[in-house]
């Protein structure tokens, strides 16, 4: 296990000269502290992939260092990182038993058997895994086989790091509850410090303590699940985080008040130096705005569809031609498709050129 | 049109991969097919499409034997879950493939293609070729193929299972209004129960080849026949526990004897299985005519919207999910209470006997 720093680290896959604005992965520096459960998340394209083959050493930057506990590793290869990596699809040896494959590591650097074992054991314990031990890994189903693949990575107890690359992608969404919670506990259990690559949210922010969202080869924000989803510094981690994301729309904002469409909004802090030039607006979550009657002091909106979740009701209202979403309270109905929004103060925020603003108390 | 499927069995080296399924699906509906991997989903879709024929049982089209009847003479579409495409045409010749295979005239094609590209929000990239688009772009590419071709059936497997997250959430949500538009009979396969209820229509739960149940999508989810249907329904998996009801007490498996109240007041007495789903799982104290259970805290999981806390209460594993962020340390003790008015009763046989608003 180890601390990671990365300086000033950047890489483009047509070469150091190329346009910096094209580079997959633009300049970051970030300390990731050892034994820390970090999920890098994004879409396709937004250089997670790429930051991850930085960091497993299968890619070279074009720029900065990686440093593991303070030692610059940059110039070594994959096998001296000393890292476990696990894929989105299991990697395993057919012919051997299960507590073969998940000894293999071990056994790879002359660990002493009995220590194996005691790993092992654990491990397997850890995962359900301890009824199979002996059994041949070719017959295990997808799901059962990627669990090996996760112990395998997980194993070792001297490595830097363990890496994991959508490593629930391919596996059905019961089994996807059962070894999330998991994967958390195994993290507590063992003190790794674990990176874990994935475009889905859920994974990310019920596997990692940091979630690290990534955008056009940038680290937008980096923090805890609540802080991204209570303050997003940048719209597209309001948008990305979320489901339905946050509502941003256009805005004229004056001191303690929005005006959205025309109709006023009150804020819970003062916005008074905006720059003059910027593109301002205002960005609410779903779950902080409720559809009501519509009211003389309330903003309008016409429902468009209401969203069923179970659990939950979305509306999907417009207010002339922005759209937005909004919780639906149990037992709302409206006869005319008309509805009033309730906005929580407290909960709306400023964003200039789709940063954040702290608005004076 | 309506495509029926009649007592359909199809087995594969022996094995029922289909057993025994009846459907029976109708113009301008969507009907979607949910179930996990292996349950038998994309089997039915072949026997739907003509590309296998059942063992027994027959398919029928607006009532007339199809059953042997080869896919090339059936009016079908169908969307895989890998984006497939022509690679080397453009999205709009991509588009417009089917309507040149059968002859149609250019004036035609033209408002056809401009037409699905309109409603997939293709229109900047019909010059583009695939392999110049987003995945998102390249699948909205394949079902605008498949709705222009005019098919009066067109299959859906898991579309959106290899697209990210975002975009899935985002099609998701336009899916309907391009079924609703088309008025063609749309079957939609996933394994998400969370899809199902986005994509509204009706709903087949299927499980090991069977369909266990099939109607409205919202009834099958707040009124499922069986534990199974509710347990395939559920996302985060549904809880169980097991009761025993006597003289006008319930006595909980490993817990509490609470008086019948609420749903269990009118059961008859014997053993049952209760089932509730994670927002039926309410985690507080002292509320009034809860039943209420000491468990243990494994895990929480926080989204920020919401926090899902992994609970263990003996041998069993509960979910609750809560609002907003809630902080559960492992090995913490909580009081998780059950509403006997909201939850789902089922026999021994495992079918529904309560359920929350009138049977």
């Amino acid at each position: 296990m180890a601390r990671i720093d990365l300086v000033d680290l950047a890489h483009s896959y047509s070469g150091p000269a190329a346009d910096p604005e094209t580079w997959a992965l633009k300049p970051i520096s970030m300390t990731w502290r050892q034994g820390g459960a970090y999920a890098l998340l994004g879409p396709s394209g937004c250089g997670k992939t790429t930051l991850l083959n930085l960091i497993s050493g299968i890619v070279a930057p074009s720029r900065g260092q990686i440093l593991f506990d303070g030692r610059d590793i940059t110039p070594l290869s994959t096998q001296k990182r000393n890292i476990a990596q696990v894929f989105q699809f299991p990697v395993i040896y057919d012919t051997m038993t299960v507590g073969e494959n998940l000894a293999f590591p071990l056994k790879n650097r002359g660990v002493p058997k009995a220590e194996i074992d005691a790993r092992v054991g654990e491990i397997a314990r850890l995962l359900d895994l301890a009824p199979y031990l002996n059994r041949k890994a070719t017959r295990l189903t997808a799901d059962a086989k990627q669990k090996i693949s996760l112990g395998r990575g997980l194993v070792r107890s001297d490595v830097a790091a363990v890496l994991f690359d959508e490593p629930l992608t391919v596996i059905d969404p019961e089994l996807k509850w059962q070894l999330r919670s998991k994967l958390k506990a195994l993290h507590r259990e063992l003190d790794l410090t674990m990176i874990y690559v994935t475009h889905d949210q859920t994974e990310a922010l019920t596997f990692a303590d940091t979630v690290v969202v990534m955008h056009d080869g940038r680290v937008v924000q980096s923090g805890t699940p609540a802080e991204l989803f209570d303050r997003p510094e940048h719209t597209f981690v309001g948008y990305f985080i979320g489901s339905p994301g946050m509502n941003i729309v256009p805005a004229e904002v004056n001191g303690r008040e929005a005006r959205i469409g025309g109709h006023p909004i009150a804020l819970n802090r003062s916005y008074d130096r905006l720059p003059a030039d910027a593109n301002i607006e205002v960005g609410v979550r779903p779950e902080f705005v409720e559809v009501a009657a519509p009211a003389p002091d309330l903003l309008t909106a016409s429902i468009e569809r209401i969203d069923d979740l179970g659990r939950v009701r979305f509306a999907r209202v417009r207010i002339g031609d922005v759209k937005f979403a909004a919780r639906v309270p149990p037992g709302f109905s409206t006869a005319d498709a008309q509805a009033g929004l309730k906005f929580d103060p407290s909960r709306v925020h400023v964003y200039a050129d789709s940063r954040l603003v702290e608005g004076a108390a | 049109m309506s495509v029926q499927l009649d007592h359909v069995t199809r087995a594969v080296d022996g094995i029922d991969t289909i057993r025994d399924v009846s459907l029976e699906l109708d113009r301008g509906t969507l009907s979607v097919l949910l179930g996990p991997t292996l349950s038998g989903k994309t089997s039915i879709m072949r026997l739907l499409a003509g590309l296998d024929r059942p063992n027994s049982g027959r398919v029928l089209v607006d009532g007339k034997d199809v059953t042997g009847v080869d896919v090339r003479k059936r009016s079908v579409a169908m969307v895989y879950q890998q984006f497939i495409n022509y690679p080397s045409l453009s999205v709009y010749e991509n588009i417009a493939s089917p309507l040149r295979v059968q002859g149609k005239p250019r004036g035609e094609i033209e408002r056809r293609v401009r037409d699905a590209a309109k409603l997939l929000k293709l229109e900047p990239y019909l010059e583009r070729t695939p392999l110049q688009l987003s995945g998102g772009q390249q699948q909205r590419t394949a079902i605008a193929r498949a709705l222009v071709k005019g098919a009066d059936l067109v299959l859906l497997d898991e579309p959106l299972a290899n697209l990210d997250y975002k975009l899935r959430e985002e099609l998701r949500t336009e899916l309907p209004r391009i079924f609703e538009a088309s008025g063609a009979i749309f079957v939609y396969a996933t394994t998400e129960p969370s899809e199902a209820l986005l994509l509204g229509g009706r709903t087949i739960c299927m499980w090991e080849g069977e369909a266990l149940q099939a109607g409205d999508t919202a009834k099958v989810y707040r009124r499922p026949d069986t534990l199974r249907v509710a347990q395939v329904f559920s996302d985060p998996p549904l809880n169980i526990v097991g009761i025993e009801k006597q003289n006008g007490t319930v006595q909980y498996a490993g817990g509490i004897k609470a008086p019948a109240s609420g749903l269990y007041a009118a059961l008859g007495d014997g053993p049952y299985r209760v089932g509730f789903r994670a927002h039926q799982l309410e985690v507080a104290n002292g509320i009034a005519g809860r039943h209420a259970f000491s468990a243990e805290v494994s895990v929480t999981e926080i989204t920020g919207s919401e926090s899902f806390v992994h609970l263990k209460r003996g041998d069993s594993n509960w979910v609750a999910v809560l609002q907003g962020v809630h902080e559960y340390a492992p090995g913490d003790t909580l009081d998780a209470a059950l509403d006997p008015d909201d939850l789902f009763v089922f026999d021994a046989a495992g079918r529904l006997v309560a359920a929350p608003g009138a049977m």
